[in-house]
């Protein structure tokens, strides 16, 4: 059952001076899959995501996103914002970044931004509230209302995000992130700071978009409990290389990826540290 | 010393007394030297005599004083303390509301209450100028968080645009007031295209630098500018084309004439007045109404993080490019203003001191609160106003006052941010569809 490749990254390479933090990596993404990349801290997993989403310009390779309406594109090429307006490919970051000050709603809607700025005609639809615009932001309150109640924020919307919660703000960056109505998902540590109950709603809570939005996700992540439990496709980095690649249990029990882990000398059970509540 | 700290939870009387007992201790190691003891002439010769009734009653007043200060300080935190900070913030907004209809009220019978006073409607005119343009400056500082320490430069270029196309092309002030922010906004993008990368420090530093370029460039481009001698005799704005003359050119009708009045000085002071509250007003509209269109969504976003911006495929370049536009506008259309009401204008009014006042009005009044630019706009107009009486300490009240201010509200006078969109209002206004 092999799925149709949505993302194909082939020989990427990015170099930061002498520093060569991804080296000739290659790896693809399947459509309306979960894929994990793991890796010890400072493999690399960020810088690729940078890469991907055109918050750096690679080095040498090449992205290529077969995009289900627009066809394929080469998000190498792409720069910062394009990414995630045309090809929507959206990110969440690893040290959460909503906007603080506003609203739980308001972050909603900004994410939704591209569409509503067409249709307020450069401001003057907007600033008389035409019919084309009162639609525009109507069809935007839905989106937003429907991520609200899916992800259990209702409740909060109308409270400043910056105060509320960990653990609600990273549901509310996965919140707005969907609100761009993503072909991939691309999530940084979604469950770092979470609590174990926490982390168990963030699976239940990806398996559902992955299995009935039908949302690819593509999951940079630490937590075992996690990974172990949703993906469908492990890929491990090590300095910036792939050194293993398969479904959670052949990476559990692959050597390479105890060793990165582990080290070589170490004494404890390996299989039980990374080998999670699966 | 450790019973005068102030403690946070409420104090017993015991403490209360231990409290002001250190206090009287003090006072009476201070006392020794400076009250208990007094030096008396005796024949010629200092002779040091003690007056220990004095010192006890310097130190009893002392223990008194300290013990009624602190219940009377503790009574007031009890009763603040005791205030829900949850409803306080939706009463702030309420207050605000009914705060913003007072003002505006008083702005509007003002110089019917006043209108022998020319003072009074000058004074008042010069706030609503600032008013308008800490609005205008709100749009780039206090939304978009762009700091920008050169906005002066745009008022200067509304009010030469005005005055170099009434000399050269005899433009009306109607006719001049669009092209004039015409002119501001592409300055505005002229000036934010080499600044798309700066941030904070950096941004700051070459806006300062632009707004003095524009003064430079007035100063000595003397054949477009006349440099420092400045350009006079720009024309008042008319009311449809109805002059505030004393006498009206042949065949031709005043503002007095046309409505049988006779002739008085004060009615181009008022028409100038409601004139400058309409165009306030209209910013303020505007503003408002953009600040919950997308393009005032996404300068506030902006503000917040850059970065979440770009991954929410927000054109960054576009919404800083367009606060910097509207921005600038809204201080071309101010400038076109001032050039009318002063009738002449010269590189001296605008000068960095102008910016910053500007700026101090929008940052006071709390980033983004357009009640708050008012009541920072009237404090900082008439507060120096008012220190007329007290001659060379004027300005050190004025610093005074903010720093006041700063230290009693740190995020300005108003800093309580109403929300663009409400998710109860929403639903109930997307329910009747």
């Amino acid at each position: 059952m092999s799925a149709a490749t949505l993302l194909s990254v082939e020989n990427l390479t990015m170099r930061f001076g002498g520093l060569t933090a991804i080296d000739d990596l290659s790896l693809s993404v399947p459509a309306g899959k979960i894929t994990a990349i793991i890796g010890p801290n400072g493999a690399g997993k960020t810088t690729f995501f940078n890469c991907l989403t055109g918050f750096y310009k690679p080095t040498t390779g090449s992205v290529r996103l077969a995009h289900p309406k627009r066809g394929e594109m080469r998000l190498e090429t792409m720069t910062g914002h394009r990414v995630a307006r045309d090809a929507q490919v959206v990110r969440t970051f690893q040290n959460i970044r909503l906007f603080p000050k506003m609203t739980v709603l308001e972050n909603l809607i900004v994410a939704q931004h591209n569409r509503l700025q067409d249709a307020s005609r450069f401001s003057i639809a907007g600033l008389f509230s035409l019919p084309g615009y009162r639609k525009a932001e109507v069809e935007a309150l839905k989106t937003a209302v429907h991520w609200l109640d899916r992800l259990g924020l209702t409740g909060i919307a109308d409270t400043a995000a910056g105060d509320l919660p960990y653990g609600t703000q990273r549901r509310i960056e996965i919140a707005r992130a969907l609100c761009v109505d993503p072909v991939l998902l691309c999530l940084d540590e979604p469950a770092a700071g979470l609590n174990p109950r926490e982390s168990a709603e963030l699976n239940t809570l990806l398996l559902s978009l992955c299995r009935e939005e039908g949302i690819a996700i593509l999951l940079i992540e630490h937590d075992m409990s996690v990974v172990m439990n949703v993906s469908d496709h492990i890929c491990v980095l090590n300095y910036g290389r792939k050194i293993a690649e398969g479904t959670p249990l052949e990476i559990r029990n692959d050597p390479q990826v105890i060793k990165a882990y582990l080290g070589e000398d170490d004494e404890s059970e390996p299989a039980t540290l990374i080998g999670g509540n699966a | 010393m450790s019973a005068v700290i102030v403690a946070r939870h409420a104090r017993t009387p015991t403490e209360r007394f231990k409290d002001a007992a250190w206090v009287a201790f003090v006072a009476l190691l201070l006392g020794i030297p400076m009250v208990g003891m007094t030096t008396v002439d005796q024949g010629g010769a200092l002779v040091v005599t003690t007056r220990f009734g004095v010192l006890a009653a310097f130190v009893a007043a002392s223990f008194a004083g300290r013990f009624a200060f602190r219940w009377v300080m503790d009574q007031y935190r009890t009763r603040r303390d005791a205030k829900s900070t949850t409803v306080k913030v939706d009463r702030t907004a309420k207050v605000v509301q009914v705060l913003g209809w007072g003002i505006l009220g008083v702005a509007l019978f003002l110089p019917a209450m006043y209108s022998d006073n020319r003072y009074v409607v000058d004074t008042a005119t010069t706030v609503l100028i600032y008013v308008m343009l800490g609005w205008g400056l709100n749009v780039v500082v206090g939304l978009a968080g762009l700091l920008d320490l050169g906005y002066v430069a745009f008022y200067a270029v509304g009010a030469y645009t005005y005055a170099l196309l009434f000399t050269h092309f005899g433009w009306t002030f109607w006719e001049a007031l669009p092209a004039a922010g015409a002119m501001a906004a592409t300055f505005g993008i002229l000036l934010g295209y080499p600044i798309l990368r700066l941030r904070g420090d950096y941004l700051a530093i070459v806006t300062l630098g632009f707004g003095e370029i524009i003064r430079v460039i007035l100063v000595n481009w003397t054949e477009l500018s006349n440099g420092p001698n400045g350009i006079g005799s720009i024309p008042r704005p008319t009311l449809f084309g109805l002059p505030f003359e004393r006498n009206p050119a042949e065949g031709e009708q005043s503002f007095a004439t046309f409505f049988g009045l006779e002739f008085s000085g004060m009615h181009r002071i008022i028409f100038l007045y409601y004139l400058i509250l309409v165009l306030a007003l209209l910013t303020n509209l505007f503003v408002s109404r953009l600040r919950k269109l997308p393009v005032g969504r996404a300068w506030e976003a902006l503000r917040e993080d850059e970065i979440a911006c770009k991954a929410m495929g927000m054109n960054v370049t576009n919404v800083k490019l367009s606060a910097f536009a509207i921005g600038a506008m809204l201080g071309g259309f101010a400038g076109v203003f001032f050039a009318a009401r002063q009738g002449f204008i010269s590189p001296e009014s605008f000068t960095f001191s102008e910016s910053a006042i500007i700026l101090a009005i929008v940052v006071l009044g709390g980033m983004g609160s357009q009640m708050g630019v008012v009541l920072a706009a009237l404090v900082l107009v008439l507060l120096p106003e008012l220190g007329r009486n007290f001659a060379e300490y004027r300005m050190l009240l004025f610093g005074t006052a903010m720093v006041l201010i700063m230290v009693w509200k740190p995020s300005g006078l108003l800093s309580s941010r109403e929300p663009t969109i409400r998710l109860a209002k929403a639903s109930a206004m997307g329910g009747q569809k």
